[in-house]
Formats: C-alpha cells, structure tokens, sequence
C-alpha cells in the first residue's frame, strides 16, 4: 500500500529541502573564515569515517538476501578492497567487484 | 587564467568522476523502478530525483512511505541519512569557504557522495590549485554524475518492473563506496578512522533512525585525528 499523493509531496518538498539545508549548512554559515586546526584536523577524516560504516550493514546484511551474510557479496567486497587498495584503481574496483559477484551468483547456482 | 586551462579544469574532473557513470547508472535506473513499484508517478519520481539527488536517502523515504510511517518520521529518517553531506560541507569550507554566495549554493546543491570524494581526494594530492580551479573541477565532477542520475532514473521510471532482480543491482553502492574508499587507507590515520567507523557502525545497528551512522562517524573522525597527532608527536621526539 503507498501513501497518497500529499503525503509524497510533502516528504518530496520535506526531503528536498532538508537535503539541501544540510548540504549548505556549513559553506553556507562558516563561508571564507578560517576554521581551528584541530577542526581541520577532524574533517580530514570525514570520508573514510563516515562512508566505510555507511556500508558495512550493507555488505555483511544485505537487504536483498533479507538481512543473512550472503557468500557472493563478501567475496565481491574483498575483491573490491584489494584491487582498490593494492592497484590504486578506484574503476578497476569497482568493475572487479561486480564482476565477481555475478561470477560467484553463477558458480554458486550451478 | 586563461578560459583554455579553466576547461581542462573541468574536463578533469568529468573525466576523474566518470568511472562512476556505472555505478551512478544502475542505481538510479534501480531508484526509478523502486519508486515507480512503490506507486509514484513520473512527474513525482523526477522531482524527488532531481530535488534531493542522494539515493541512499530516497531509497529509505520510499520504503518508510510503502510502510505507511508518519509524514515526519519519513523526512526525519531520510534526512538523517544524508546528515553525513553535513559533514562534506564543513570539509569543503577550506576550499570553497571565499567562493561567491551563489557558488556555494551550486556547489552545495551538486554535493554527493561521488564529487565531494572525488574532488576531496584531487585537492589533497594538489595543494597548490586556486580557489577557481578547484571549483571548477568540483563542477566537473558533478557534470559527470548528475545528469546521468537523473536520465536513468527517467529510463527506470519508464521502464518500471521489467528489470529483473538477479541483476543484483544493490550491490553497485556497497562496492562503489569500497572502491573509492580503499585506495585512501594508504596511511595510519585514515586505516584507523575506517576501523572504528566500521566496527562501530555494526556494533550499534540496532539504534534507530540512522543514529549509528552518526556515532560511529564522529567516533572514527576522532580516533583519525588523535592518530594523526600521537604520529606527529612521536616523530617531533626523534628529531
């Protein structure tokens, strides 16, 4: 059952809006003064410690498998980690990792 | 500078982000078709797309709205994925914090996953670009993800429910975070951040509303910044 359309409006507007505000936030309301260089020292870090965790529930309880560690995905993660890490090759990882998630959906089918 | 060397700014940058055309791709054909499943019409599933442009937020809005949650609940939970671009934005401001207003706003409207990692990574490795270049790179970037988030997600919504899930089409976000984020691990302190965020992210996935994202991305930025002055310190001993 899905809500209607007022709903969907509401949280399309809600959403859109909010994301953008977030998004500005900081650009927005600390512009060109300079910020402390312990605070700099903080939001160097902000990619690799917020993306890694972002992902992890999702490789270990994918939503598709209804939350059980499913083999292929683990394996397609390891192979995009070491490519990644080891060749420095952020495309290579990504091409290597799906690729041998539907290598091992397909020797695990047979 | 000249208008050639600002170009070639720009095609950097959409030529470093368009990698991420396949992953960008997928997933958006995979939101159009979700949304469409879910009940949203055409105009309904573009405008959210190109209002908010970050799926991992979208996706939870439609199926908290498939489960009925209150109309507050399903922005407050949506949003609070995306708290993490508040983040990007407070990373950003060493970089783009002298741009003009509208600059800012552009720059904050484009600001996902994709091109704050991406242009992030290129302003690390090159400190000597002006406030110019890196913006015009930044924009770059976008050029390369954007348009094509927003074009599959218009074939997805067309194309609704005749894709088949064998495709595994979940997956392309996991893997395309891993990537991006594997060749960074190069030093102590961004090795640590990514430990903590991960092992804190799985240890407090019970708590509601996103909340564990938060934590363990404070927690890992924390244990980030502290490595990076105990290394520093200790290397100021032995001089």
């Amino acid at each position: 059952m899905m809500a209607n359309s007022t709903t969907i409006w509401l949280v399309i507007i809600g959403l859109g809006f909010g994301t953008f505000l977030i998004r500005f936030s900081f650009l927005g309301l600390v512009g060109g003064r300079e910020l402390p260089e312990w605070c700099l020292r903080h939001l160097r870090y902000v990619a690799t410690a917020v993306l890694p965790g972002l992902i992890a529930p999702l490789v270990l309880w994918p939503d598709a498998t209804n939350g059980e560690p499913d083999p292929s995905r683990l394996v397609a993660a390891v192979v995009a980690f070491f490519i990644g890490y080891r060749l420095n090759s952020v495309v290579g990882a990504a091409i290597g990792g799906m690729l041998s998630l539907y290598g091992m959906q397909y020797l695990l089918s047979n | 500078m000249t208008n050639s060397s600002s170009r070639s700014y720009f095609w950097q940058g959409y030529r470093d982000c368009s990698p991420f055309i396949l992953i960008v791709a997928p997933f958006g054909l995979l939101f159009g078709v979700v949304a469409t499943e879910a009940g949203l019409n055409l105009i309904e599933t573009m405008t959210m797309t190109i209002l908010v442009i970050a799926g991992a937020a979208q996706f939870t809005a439609l199926a908290l709205l498939e489960d009925q949650a209150p109309t507050f609940i399903v922005v407050i939970a949506a949003l609070a994925v995306n708290l993490r671009m508040a983040m990007y934005s407070a990373a950003l401001v060493p970089h783009f914090g002298k741009a003009s207003l509208s600059k800012r706003l552009l720059a904050s409207y484009f600001m996902v996953d994709q091109t704050f990692a991406v242009a992030i990574k290129k302003y690390d490795s090159d400190p000597t670009l002006t406030l110019d270049q890196k913006l015009i790179y930044y924009f770059g970037c976008a050029a390369a993800i954007c348009p094509f988030w927003y074009g599959f997600s218009l074939l997805g919504a067309l194309l609704g429910d005749s894709i088949p899930s064998s495709y595994s089409l979940d997956f392309a976000i996991p893997i395309c975070f891993i990537a991006i984020t594997a060749p960074m691990l190069k030093n102590l302190p961004h090795l640590v951040s990514a430990l903590v965020s991960i092992c804190v992210a799985l240890l407090l996935a019970w708590m509601p509303y996103n909340l564990w994202l938060i934590v363990a991305a404070i927690l890992a930025m924390m244990a980030g910044a502290k490595t990076e002055l105990m290394i520093q310190t200790r290397q100021e001993r032995k001089v």
